[in-house]
């Protein structure tokens, strides 16, 4: 039998892409319309996603309140303060959400998830699950995957929606801004497909990224502690990079 | 149920002729034949990495034979399609070293995984199944604990009942009774005889403990430097002339066996 060879170090990270990427088809390949993966599905977007809430919130309200410290520092030399509603509504909604939601839920979920489905490997859990004749792709990381990508969207809305909130309490609790410039100057400036929903399809493919790396990392974790520790340290190295290179990529298609 | 009897003859219900595996250099197997006959307890017995749940794992179609063949009731394991596997491991209940037992989910859940999985029994019936499954190992009542709240020996009886629990023709051990306290070997080894001749089945169990396994067992097969080195009864065993045989079943420091691991390249010296 033919030993299988290590590419050369140079090609080590496409070699990864395209196992990454066989991973993905083996996982949509066992997807079944069933009611199990329903149900498994919403238990995972319970623990991955709903378990994140708080994090996500409280991030998001200092971000929106950093955002229209910087932006009325900056606008007062124009004395176009008042545009800060437009500023941190634009940027929040098309950049700084979906990307830092995704960040955040990269080392929250994400590191979390790799470590449960490396754990299962290094306890054997996976070996029964194969001697059993149930396939653990479908059974383990298709639930994830699919909980992280229905998840991440859905934070960003949260986080978005709590940023604007930072903002309102800087602008107008603090620094004593106009509340119906404020709120005038962010519905007529902002829109909500072009910049809203754009950023909410960014975070779905940020979403499904993060899970997919999270899932294969844990799936491939050797069984051991440091096994374990290296797969979840890869999940949010590599999630992170892939989070701003494919936000690059997408702002750069579809902008 | 007439085909199961039909079946409890002395034919082997698992053939291995000629198995040799290898990982990378190293030849783990090389050679090994078994003839595992119906209805019995057969201990696959050996020194501590000589390859004993490789046979296991060949056994269950996980790993690929490099030479000679696995057939499980005239089936060869190797040229299962992947399909084909999944039939045939429905029929093949397995306990793992540690029982493996899924952490996320209760003890009901975990027997009650493969009937859910393979059939569509309704669930009034899933439940009778399962609980009936868990009171012949003694656990009725633990259904709603989950796997951390229970002992070693449970934890055990637990995966003993999601082994057998659609009634398997074969059920494999993997060192069933490592890192249990004696009461839990005793009950764990009275289980593994009453489950094997109620349900028919027959049963292979990979384990180095020696005391228990002569009074559990109806054959051995004992594995030493990658090849079958006896085989017998085990009070047969016991007295066996052969050196290999003789120092694993004896427990001897000395003899064939080496203490040192053979990486298989020339040999250290202190010269060189």
């Amino acid at each position: 039998m033919a030993t299988p060879v290590d590419p050369p170090a140079v090609l080590a990270p496409i070699s990864q892409a395209g196992r990454i990427g066989l991973f993905l088809v083996r996982m949509l390949g066992s997807l079944r319309p069933q009611p199990s993966l329903l149900l498994s599905t919403l238990q995972q977007v319970y623990l991955v996603g709903a378990r994140s809430l708080v994090i996500i919130m409280i991030c998001g309200f200092f971000v929106g309140m950093v955002l229209a410290l910087q932006a009325i520092n900056a606008l007062e030399q124009f004395g176009a303060s008042d545009q800060v509603s437009l500023l941190v509504g634009k940027s929040l909604f098309r950049e700084l959400g979906p990307v830092l939601t995704a960040l955040l839920f990269a080392g929250r979920a994400g590191t979390s998830v790799a470590a449960e489905i490396g754990l299962m490997r290094a306890t054997s859990q996976i070996d029964a699950m194969e001697l059993m004749a149930i396939d653990p792709v479908q059974r383990i990381a298709l639930p994830r995957f699919l909980a992280g990508a229905v998840s991440v969207p859905l934070l960003t809305a949260m986080f978005n929606a709590l940023a604007i909130l930072g903002a309102v309490v800087f602008s107008i609790g603090v620094m004593g801004l106009d509340a119906g410039i404020f709120w005038s100057k962010l519905q007529n400036g902002v829109y909500f497909q072009e910049d809203f929903i754009g950023g909410i399809w960014k975070s779905l493919v940020f979403g499904g990224l993060v899970s997919l790396v999270a899932v294969y990392f844990g799936f491939h974790a050797k069984p051991t502690g440091a096994g374990v520790g290296t797969a979840t340290t890869n999940t949010v190295v590599l999630s992170s990079v892939l989070i701003l290179v494919f936000d690059f990529i997408m702002t750069s298609f579809f902008t | 149920m007439e085909t199961r009897q039909a079946m409890n003859t002395t034919e082997p219900i698992i053939r291995i002729r000629d198995l040799v595996f290898r990982r990378g250099s190293r030849t783990i197997l090389d050679g090994v034949d078994m003839d595992i006959a119906r209805g019995r307890i057969v201990a696959i017995m050996g020194p501590s990495g000589v390859g004993k749940t490789t046979v296991l794992r060949l056994i269950t179609g996980q790993l690929h034979p490099d030479e000679g063949s696995v057939e499980v009731n005239g089936q060869r394991v190797s040229s299962l399609s992947s399909r084909e596997l999944q039939t045939f491991r429905r029929d093949v209940g397995v306990l793992l070293q540690n029982g493996a037992l899924f952490t996320d989910l209760t003890v009901f859940e975990n027997v009650a995984t493969p009937v859910r999985e393979h059939t569509d029994l309704p669930e009034p019936l899933v439940r009778r199944l399962v609980m009936s499954k868990l009171h012949s190992v003694g656990l009725g009542g633990t259904e709603e604990l989950m796997p951390h709240q229970l002992s070693g020996g449970m934890a055990r009886r637990v995966a003993l009942a999601r082994a057998v629990v659609l009634d398997p023709q074969i059920v494999l051990y993997d060192e069933p009774l490592a890192g249990l306290d004696p009461i839990a070997v005793s009950t764990i080894s009275r289980l593994m005889r009453e489950t094997n001749d109620a349900l028919g089945l027959t049963s292979i169990v990979v384990t180095h403990d020696v005391l228990q396994m002569s009074r559990l067992v109806d054959y051995c097969y004992i594995i030493a430097a990658g090849r079958i080195a006896g085989e017998g009864r085990p009070d047969d065993l016991k007295r066996s002339q052969d050196p290999s045989v003789d120092q694993f079943m004896n427990g001897k420091v000395d003899g064939p066996i080496p203490f040192h691991y053979d990486p298989g390249g020339p040999e250290w010296s202190l010269l060189q």
